[in-house]
This record gives structure tokens, C-alpha cells and sequence, in this order.
């Protein structure tokens, strides 16, 4: 700032676009993926048949790589290209290094790609979000490192002193992204294509929903709100309504964020004091959200004729508004009496739709309305079509929601109607038939969603081609950060402090955030040990095998394993889960979401020839079951040559297998599967061969059992 | 429980990063000012000037 200085003490420098349009038009792509394989699962809830028999097209599979396209493919990429164009220029610099950044932006696309390729296949870790196995777990690390290097040194040598609120999102993002993934991911190989986490349990369960919440907070949020205090100005051309605000928001978000995941365990084996601290910081964290969405919608103010016209503007505003939606519905379904309705129903599939598709994905097609045009130097193809695109979309997005509340608060109350002393429903299918027109609605609204993203699509190739054929990239001149002097630096710093309020509430806040957590320390000890009773043994290795199998068909996406203490819950499914019931669980297996019941009091409530038939063809035994077959468990060979490397493994976690049991792995787990082969056949099944997966299936399936503690 | 040793320290690491973020950001002067950098944003062409070729 301040008066131009002479021509000789300006550099001249242009911005690296090309990184830009890459990571774009890879968003482009990524997102008609992750689309079309919502649709696809979301149909397959309505009308189970839509897998055709396939194993790497059921649900159980395929929903994971829904999940992380959404998230890390097209959030991701766009992210990355929002990143790269904004702090460019909001520093004044080009990237500091080109070569990092196309190693980032092909590094991302063959992690994506990688994933397209295991998760079908089931090669999975079976935790939400974090599926992915170890080897491609260290290439993200890889890739991240590559990112953050060239991001900070970016940073470093910038000309423009002030750090914009945006760059602060995005500093947030890169260094706690990191720290998560890499804590969530630290696990043990068995082979290339396995590894069981060093976590087991509630341990397990703690860390993995700290990383999923943060991965919502750190990943779908911060960085977007930096790319919304970027673009939302720029689009409007009009600055943020408060800046001052704007940093409060930031500064509160980040330190209120990290503690909110334990609001996934509600009524879980999780202690108590964990549940209570997830609830508290979830509430608290409506105050900074909500304050950004009112920047945000102030910052439109007096420009209320232009959202009416631009196509740009309106997806900011409903973007906006579903932010403040999903910021508003979040804290909300963590106080535990809505929780305990909501949780594991399609609320909270809802919820995070409304987050992702409203918010995200508005975000993130607004910007490339705004960018596209610019970058390639041309007109947006058509304003009416992007218009068509937007009613297109809210109206899929309204169908979802509408769908999805209703579903989820009408199961919640059916599984929990208790007449005296008996479940009004005790049948659990009674509640999934009730759902499934709303399931249809749902894929409508997911099929007008995508109807509408194949129009942006088009809008944009049209624009696209339309663009000049030798674009030239603008030269730009800018003088470099001098010196740092600072006002204050002769006066007293305290006195600094007491003049500038804001300032001072910001570092008690700090503070009070600081010491809180640091009071929490000495109740630790209290859940410090979990007496495991010697009535717990650990998996036989059949057992543990059939357990692999039940995490690679991803049977966690539908059916949980955590009885919750409450009237209803235990009147169906029996003793509540504590926590010493999964102390072996690597990794933990607990779910999120009953599509089917509740598994964890499984054992004993069928023979084995129920299961048997059940997986072959679930309509066998429950007539209207909307759960895949599973034919192909009767086909191939169950896995004995890893087993005594998988027991090793478990050995070194802590799982209390004698080295006896582990040099004999192989033999204890075909003469029990023989054992299950016989009691199979005498309960009628006609040629039964004992080497296959189903019984090994059927071998973990019938240890499901909550621990009965004197 | 044991693993809230190791996630509660980490958390703390990140938090203290972030404090000693902040209070550079302090030192630093980057809100001295909150009502320049808004607008600056929206001016590309106020302390660098596009040149456009030819």
C-alpha cells in the first residue's frame, strides 16, 4: 500500500492458471462420478436387485467409494483449484514451485484412482471416510507433504504482507487434514492389501470419529469458507460485510472444531465425560458458524437485484444458507435427546447431504461459474442454463431432505414405540418396508440433482470451447513485503493489549479453550483400564477371518454393533454393548447407520443354517429383506495363508493369542470350520463344503455377543 | 481410554500452533488494519497493474 514506488523496485511475475484449470476440470469430472454412484446406491436402498449379483456393485462396497469420491475427489480438487487460483493472487506470487504442483494435482488424481480401483474389490480398513488401506494412506501423506511444502513456501515469499482471512482457512486446513489422517491411519500391515489399525474398541472408535468430524470440519468446511471470504467478495464485488468478523469466525472455528466428534458416540461405550464434551463444544460451535453464514448473507446486502439475476450469486446465497442449515441441524442432533431419536436413522444421512450437496456443492459449482469464464477468457456459454441448473438442483436437494427427515424420524419413533412392556414393531423389517417409497424420493431427488450437474457440465465444455485459442496469461507487477515495522513495538505490549478489546477476548477465549482441556486430564485416569474379564476370549482364527470378510463386504455401512442403553434398544436387541465387549475389535465395528438392526447380540438368536441361507439369498428367510445376496461367499475359498501372519499382527496390538495358537492357525481354523460344516448339515443343509467363506462368515457372526459382567 | 493420552496432547500441539499463530499474527500487525485488506482484495489492479499483451 501506500504510494507507488518507482518502476525499478516493481517485479513483474504471472500466475500459474494451468494448475488451476487442471484441478478444476478433474472436479468437473470427479463429481459426475461421485454423483452417479449416489444415485446408483441410493436406487439400490429402493429396489435391492439394482446390484445384478455383483460383488464390487453392492452397496456394502460401493457406498465407501461414494463417500470419499464426494469428499476427497470432487470437494477435493475443487479445494485444491479455489486454493491455488485465490492465494496466487492474494499474495501476490506464483506458486513456488510448478513441479510440486503438478505432482500434487497427478499425485491426488492416482489416489483417487487407486481408490476406484480397491474399494469395489473390498480392500478396505472399515473405517467411515478412512477406508482406504495402508498403502495408499501413505501416498496421501506423501502427496499432502508435497502440498504444504509448496503452499508455506508460497506463503514465504509473498508480496503482500497482510495474510488475507482466506489464507487462514486454508492454513487451518493443511495442518490439522494432515494430523488426522496421519493419526487415523496408523495401522499394521499384514499384506500390501490389509492392515488392522493399532486401535481396537472405543479407542478405535474415539480417534476414527475425531478424524470423521474433523474431516467434515477441516476438509468440507474451512476450506470452503476461505474460497467463500474469497470468491463471495469477488463475485459481488463488494467486500465482506465484516472482516472483523470474519476473523473471530476463523479463530473460534478452529479451536471449538477439534473436539466435537465424540457427538457420534452418543449412548455408546464411549465414557460418559467424552459423549458430554462432544455435546458441549457441538453446541458451541453454532455461534462461529452461524456468524459466518451472517457475513456472508450481509455481505449481499443492497445487491439483492443482482442474486435475482446472476446465476453466480444465487448458488452463494443458497450455499450460504444450507451452511447455516447444516450448522443449525448439526448442534442440534447432538443434544442427546434428538440424538437418540436421530442417530442411526436417515436423519443424519439427510444432515450430511444438506452439508455436502447444499452447501459443498454450491460452493463449489458457483465458483466454477465464476472461474471458468475468466480463466479461459471467455463468457459463461449460457446464464439460463445455469439458472436451469440451480432450480434444478435445490428442487433434488428439497426431495432429499424432505425424503430423508421424514424417513429418519419415522423409523426412529418406530423402533422405539414401546407399548407396556413390549416394542410396538418388533419386527424390525416392519420399519424398512415403511421406508422405501421414501428411498424412491430419494433417488429422485439425487437423480435431479445429477439431471442438473450434467447441465452445468454442459455449460461449462460449451464455455470452455468457446475460449480464444492462444490464451495468454496476464502479467502482473507488484512491489515486495519490506521490512516488517510495527507501531507497537515501542509501546508497552500489555497496554497494546488492554486498548485492542477484540484482541484481549480473543486470548482469554484462548485461554478458557486451553485450560478446559487441560482440567479434563485428571479424570482420565478414572477410564484409564478396562478389567477384562477372562470370560473374553479373543477371535479364533476362523472367527477372525470371517470377520475380515464382514469388513470387506463393508457390512459396517448398514448394520452397527452398539446396543445403546436405552428401553426400546434393549427390549429388542438385549444387554447394552460396554466396552469391553469390543476390546479386541481392530478395528472397531460399532457403525453408524441401521439400514438393517443392530448385530452386536447376534450370537445364538439363529442356528447357522439360517445364516447360511440368509446370505445365499436373504428373501430366503426374511421375505421382504432388502439386503443384497452375498452368492459369491459360497463360491470362494476362505484365506487360510495369512491367518498366522493375521494372529501375529494381533499379537503385537495386545490381543492375547498364545504363540501355540498362532503357529497353528491354519488347523484350528479348519477343524472348526469342519465343526460348523457338521452342525450346518444336521440342521439340514444339503452339500455344505467346509472351505468356503460363508463359514467363516457364519463362525464370526455367531460370537456377537454382549459380555454379561457379574 | 488410554488413547486420549495421545489425542489430547495432539490436540494440544494443534492448538498450541495455533496460538502461536495468533499471537504472531498480533506482533505482526495483521489487524492493525481490518478495514484496508476487504477492499484490497477486490482491487487486483491497485498495487499491480495488469499489463495486457500486445
Amino acid at each position: 500500500m501506500g504510494s507507488p514506488l518507482p518502476s525499478a523496485q516493481r517485479e513483474t511475475f504471472k500466475y500459474d492458471d494451468s494448475i488451476v484449470k487442471k484441478f478444476l476440470i478433474a472436479t468437473m469430472i470427479w463429481g459426475l462420478v461421485a454423483l452417479l454412484l449416489g444415485v446408483f446406491i441410493a436406487s439400490q436402498l429402493a429396489d435391492w436387485k439394482l446390484n445384478f449379483g455383483i460383488s464390487w456393485l453392492t452397496f456394502g462396497r460401493l457406498r465407501p467409494l461414494h463417500t470419499n469420491a464426494a469428499i476427497f475427489a470432487f470437494a477435493g480438487n475443487a479445494i485444491f483449484a479455489g486454493i491455488y487460483h485465490s492465494s496466487q493472487r492474494l499474495l501476490k506470487t506464483r506458486m513456488a514451485s510448478d513441479w510440486m504442483s503438478k505432482l500434487h494435482f497427478w499425485g491426488w488424481q492416482l489416489v483417487i484412482l487407486l481408490a476406484a480401483i480397491t474399494l469395489p474389490l473390498g480392500i478396505t480398513q472399515g473405517k467411515e471416510y478412512a477406508e482406504l488401506e495402508w498403502p495408499i494412506d501413505l501416498l496421501i501423506t506423501g502427496v499432502w507433504v508435497i502440498f504444504a511444502v509448496n503452499f508455506f513456501r508460497t506463503l514465504a515469499i509473498r508480496r503482500e504482507r497482510h495474510i488475507y482471512v482466506a489464507i487462514w482457512f486454508y492454513i487451518a486446513t493443511i495442518v490439522t487434514v494432515a494430523l488426522l489422517h496421519i493419526v487415523n491411519a496408523i495401522v499394521i500391515p499384514v499384506t500390501l492389501f490389509q492392515s488392522y489399525p493399532v486401535y481396537a474398541g472405543v479407542q478405535d472408535a474415539l480417534v476414527q470419529w475425531w478424524y470423521g468430524h474433523n474431516a467434515v470440519a477441516f476438509f468440507l468446511t474451512t476450506p470452503l469458507l476461505g474460497l467463500m471470504y474469497y470468491y463471495l467478495p469477488k463475485a459481488i464485488k463488494r467486500p465482506i460485510y465484516s472482516y472483523r468478523l470474519s476473523i473471530i469466525h476463523f479463530w473460534s472455528l478452529v479451536f471449538i472444531y477439534i473436539w466435537a466428534g465424540p457427538h457420534h458416540l452418543l449412548y455408546s461405550a464411549l465414557p460418559e465425560w467424552a459423549q458430554v464434551m462432544g455435546v458441549v463444544f457441538s453446541v458451541m460451535l453454532l455461534a462461529p458458524s452461524w456468524g459466518g453464514m451472517i457475513n456472508g448473507l450481509l455481505t449481499m446486502r443492497g445487491a439483492w437485484d443482482r442474486v435475482r439475476r446472476d446465476p453466480v450469486l444465487k448458488f452463494f446465497l443458497a450455499a450460504i444458507t444450507f451452511y447455516g442449515m447444516s450448522t443449525f441441524e448439526g448442534p442440534l442432533l447432538s443434544i442427546r435427546s434428538i440424538n437418540a431419536l436421530a442417530h442411526y436413522t436417515d436423519w443424519i444421512i439427510g444432515h450430511v447431504h444438506g452439508g455436502v450437496l447444499g452447501w459443498n456443492g454450491f460452493m463449489i459449482v458457483a465458483m466454477a461459474y465464476y472461474l471458468v469464464p475468466r480463466l479461459w477468457k471467455t463468457k459463461l456459454y449460457s446464464e439460463r442454463l445455469a439458472n436451469i441448473h440451480f432450480w434444478t438442483a435445490t428442487l433434488g436437494i428439497i426431495m432429499y431432505l424432505l425424503s430423508m427427515w421424514t424417513s429418519g424420524i419415522t423409523q426412529g419413533l418406530m423402533l422405539r414405540a414401546v407399548e407396556g412392556s413390549r416394542l410396538m414393531y418388533p419386527d424390525f423389517m416392519e420399519t424398512v418396508i415403511r421406508l422405501i417409497p421414501l428411498y424412491y424420493v430419494r433417488a429422485i431427488g439425487g437423480s435431479l440433482y445429477l439431471l442438473g450437474y450434467c447441465l452445468f457440465l454442459v455449460n461449462m465444455i460449451k464455455t470452455i470451447r468457446s475460449a480464444p485459442k492462444n490464451i495468454e496469461d496476464d502479467v502482473y507487477t507488484a512491489t515486495p513485503m519490506g521490512p516488517f515495522k510495527h507501531d507497537f513495538e515501542t509501546e508497552n505490549s500489555h497496554r497494546f493489549l488492554e486498548g485492542s478489546a477484540n484482541i484481549f477476548i480473543a486470548y482469554t477465549v484462548i485461554a478458557v479453550l486451553v485450560g478446559s482441556v487441560i482440567e479434563i486430564v485428571p479424570t482420565l485416569d478414572a477410564h484409564r483400564y478396562i478389567k477384562i474379564p477372562d470370560s473374553k476370549k479373543p477371535y479364533s482364527p476362523l472367527e477372525l477371518q470371517g470377520r475380515d470378510i464382514y469388513v470387506r463386504e463393508g457390512c459396517y455401512n448398514c448394520h452397527s454393533q452398539m446396543i445403546r442403553p436405552l428401553k426400546a434398544e434393549v427390549m429388542r436387541y438385549g444387554p447394552f454393548s460396554k466396552p469391553e465387549d469390543s476390546v479386541y475389535d481392530h478395528p472397531f465395528q460399532w457403525g453408524s447407520k441401521r439400514t438393517g438392526p443392530d448385530l452386536a447380540n447376534l450370537s445364538g438368536k439363529y442356528p447357522d443354517s439360517w445364516h447360511y441361507y440368509h446370505m445365499k439369498d436373504p428373501r430366503l428367510v426374511t421375505p421382504k429383506s432388502i439386503m443384497p445376496a452375498y452368492p459369491w461367499l459360497y463360491k470362494n475359498k476362505t484365506d487360510m495363508d495369512s491367518l498366522s501372519k493375521k494372529l501375529r499382527v494381533m499379537q503385537q496390538l495386545g490381543v492375547p493369542y498364545t504363540d501355540e495358537q498362532v503357529q497353528n492357525a491354519v488347523e484350528l481354523a479348519e477343524t472348526q470350520a469342519k465343526g460348523i460344516a457338521t452342525t450346518l448339515e444336521t440342521q439340514g443343509v444339503p452339500k455344505v463344503s467346509d472351505s468356503k467363506e460363508i463359514i467363516a462368515l457364519i463362525a464370526y457372526l455367531q460370537t456377537l455377543k454382549p459380555l454379561e459382567l457379574p | 481410554m488410554t488413547i486420549i493420552s495421545m489425542l489430547l496432547p495432539l490436540a494440544l500441539l494443534l492448538a498450541t500452533g495455533f496460538i502461536l499463530g495468533f499471537i504472531w499474527a498480533v506482533r505482526n500487525g495483521q489487524w492493525d488494519d481490518v478495514d484496508t485488506p476487504p477492499q484490497r482484495i477486490l482491487m487486483d489492479d491497485l498495487d499491480s497493474e495488469i499489463h495486457p499483451r500486445g
